[in-house]
């Protein structure tokens, strides 16, 4: 069976372009780019280009960029630092609907004595910039505010969050993983000083993450023992995959128009069609600005998981916000922060597009979907009473 | 991915018995849309009302609960219904090849929904079951204390669960029950319960001897420690050390998800419990920070 990959903000295929780019640097040109001789500096010429390349689509400077394994390394790295150059600040800002690779530090971190402030979101999963601006202060290290949320799409402003945490002398750290490839991104115009980057959400493998740190920002590494990425980082360069995300970023500039309008109009397209095909149904964050690849859309009396495994029977790949595909009990936390209703927070299903995605594609989730939804309801007991004569 | 068999994945894909029953001898409805899934099942029994001849239900909820409704009906029809309430929420586990431990729940609301249905029928008193708004269980021995707030689950009815299917840790219960899995708040509450249960249960094969030396009783004291409690502090990623033993006076520390833990003043008692359900009556559990 074919598969019709609809969960690009789980992970994304490898490009081809960007495998050929690194294969020769696992059998062939596998020298250590730190190396003083000409085998391994071959490779560091390969890697210097990557750092540029991944800089031009960050708007930033090459020296900007320190690579990491992953997105979660990068986010760690950037809340630790923070608390490591502001010792005698306590306190640090988030929201609800961060990625866990930041809730999960800062509620960590809030047992140690550290004071965290969760902001909340409104029912389209905006963020609240009274709480936000009324959190400040001056014990604040660190503001870590997502650029788009990895379940809606829905993006933050960002740039408007970073004055205010600048004005009061924190830290402002983004977890872009989402956002990068997908929106338009100018580090050069924005006065955020540390944003995180994961390579497998846009077409490089697995394993490879990015920090971009901007000049002049304090900063502690969160790996130390060699002076690898100017000893910002330590440990051997992952040299292919550094070499692989390069590529990415290069691909990922020249798909951006791409992106915004043929995979948008794909996204679009699809809710458009499920919605009017499928009652009872609301789009989670559909009254906010929104990532051009993603939508989630919660349907009334059916349960997520078993949306999801009908439609993998047809080859659809998707997520949900479901609790019980995670095995935890309650829906996910960025539903329930959204304050979704309790009817339909338990089927929710999450469509994220990409580049490779086909109208031929959407054709069949427009066409596959509505039963299956239609199928659930009828063995529902809520399903039925609640949609009779609707 | 989850890894349920091939039974459950045919009763899931193509379940039995979906539907309702309008003149049904007895129904039976538990769960509710706020957590998640619900079961409303129709039995309908033959003109002596002794048999059980057909058995219809409506289910809400994943794959694992419509396989696990699917394969209820099945099992009952032909029963007699004391055949019927014999049936286990393992027997229905069984019956589809065995479900993920995280799935476990499922059936227990199939074996819960069959309960609720023949109390109902049978005229025993059972709570009218809102299934919009309350969390709660419609379990017919409705007597006990609410542990799980999240869930609306009572100790009455976790104690059973954890006696049938002789579970030792806080996370089989929420696996089995669902209890525990929201805010985590009764997990501390859940461990009393299976140290009850599996106090009385030891008690026999395991009495409290009568009189012991210092020696004897140090020496017990950390066979207790190591047997009995501190597997079950591993399952929820907690541990404790034994720092010192004087006469009756047992000093541990807790450590890993223990350690500086807010309901570690309940775990102290859950362990004193214990050691003076197996040791000796005059001990005092205190928790030192070493």
């Amino acid at each position: 069976m074919k598969e019709i990959y609809l969960d690009n903000n789980a992970t994304t295929k490898v490009d081809e372009a960007v495998f050929e780019e690194m294969r020769p640097y696992f059998c062939e040109l596998y020298g250590n780019p730190s190396s003083m001789h000409f085998f391994g500096g071959q490779v560091q010429g390969k890697t210097a280009e990557a750092r540029s390349r991944v800089a031009a689509l960050l708007g930033a400077s090459p020296e900007e960029i320190i690579f990491t394994a992953c997105g979660t390394e990068s986010d760690n790295a950037a809340i630790r630092s923070a608390l490591e150059v502001f010792p005698e600040r306590r306190h640090i800002i988030t929201s609800r609907v961060e990625h866990p690779a930041v809730l999960t530090q800062c509620r960590n971190l809030s047992q140690k004595g550290y004071r965290v402030t969760e902001i909340g979101v409104d029912g389209a999963g905006r963020l609240d910039m009274d709480e936000l601006k009324a959190a400040v202060d001056s014990d604040t290290a660190i503001v870590s505010l997502m650029w788009a949320n990895n379940e809606t799409g829905v993006i933050f402003p960002v740039e408007e969050a970073a004055a205010i945490a600048k004005a009061k002398g924190a830290l402002f750290h983004s977890d872009a993983v989402q956002a990068i490839g997908k929106i338009p991104i100018n580090m050069a115009a924005s006065s955020i000083d540390m944003l995180s980057l994961s390579g497998h959400k846009l077409h490089a493998p697995k394993g490879i993450g990015v920090l971009y740190l901007r000049r002049g920002t304090p900063f502690r590494p969160f790996m130390v023992g060699g002076h690898q990425e100017k000893s910002r980082r330590a440990g051997t360069e992952n040299a292919a995959a550094i070499i692989a995300l390069g590529k990415a970023c290069e691909l990922a500039g020249q798909h951006m128009h791409a992106e915004n309008t043929v995979v948008k109009a794909q996204r679009d397209r699809l809710q458009d069609a499920l919605m009017a095909a499928i009652p009872n149904a609301r789009i989670n964050g559909g009254g906010a600005e929104r990532l051009p690849n993603t939508t989630s859309i919660a349907f009334e009396y059916v349960e997520g998981e078993a949306i999801l495994l009908l439609l993998s029977e047809m080859g659809i790949c998707a997520s949900s916000g479901s609790a019980c595909t995670s095995g935890s009990l309650e829906p996910s936390h960025v539903l329930r922060a959204m304050g979704v209703p309790f009817t339909c927070a338990h089927g929710s299903i999450r469509f994220s597009l990409s580049r490779y995605t086909t109208d031929a594609e959407i054709d069949t989730v427009i066409r596959e979907m509505p039963p299956i939804i239609a199928r659930l309801r009828q063995m529902s007991p809520f399903g039925r009473e609640h949609l009779k004569g609707k | 991915m989850w890894d349920y068999t091939p039974i459950v994945r045919d009763h899931f894909l193509n379940p039995r018995n979906v539907g309702d029953i309008p003149d049904a001898d007895a129904v039976g409805e538990v769960g509710s849309l706020a957590c998640g899934d619900a079961l409303k099942l129709y039995i309908k029994l033959d003109e002596n009302k002794d048999k059980i001849v057909d058995a219809k239900f409506q289910t809400f909820g994943c794959a694992s609960a419509i396989a696990s409704s699917s394969a209820l009906t099945e099992m009952v029809k032909g029963k007699n219904l004391d055949e019927a309430l014999a049936i286990s929420n393992q027997d229905i586990a069984d019956f589809l090849g065995g479900l993920p431990e995280e799935k476990m729940h499922c059936s227990v609301m199939g074996q819960e929904a069959l309960e609720v249905a023949i109390f109902k029928y049978r005229g025993l008193d059972i709570p009218e079951h809102d299934s919009e708004h309350d969390h709660g269980h419609a379990y017919p021995d409705h007597e006990g204390e609410v542990v799980c707030k999240c869930f609306g689950i009572t100790d009455t009815f976790l104690k059973k669960v954890i006696e049938t299917n002789r579970l030792t840790t806080a996370e089989q219960v929420t696996h089995f029950t669902k209890a525990g899995g929201a805010c985590g708040g009764c997990i501390p509450k859940i461990q009393e319960l299976i140290a009850q249960v599996l106090g009385s249960e030891d008690l026999q094969p395991r009495k409290r001897p009568e009189k012991l030396s210092n020696m004897k009783k140090m020496q017990l004291i950390q066979e207790v420690l190591e047997r009995d409690i501190r597997p079950l502090l591993w399952a929820d990623g907690g541990d404790l050390e034994l720092i010192d033993i004087d006469g009756s006076n047992v000093q541990v520390a807790f450590r890993k998800a223990c350690a500086g833990c807010a309901s570690s003043g309940n775990t102290a008692r859950m362990v004193e419990a214990k050691l003076r359900d197996l040791v000796a009556e005059d001990i005092v559990v205190e928790e030192v920070s070493q």
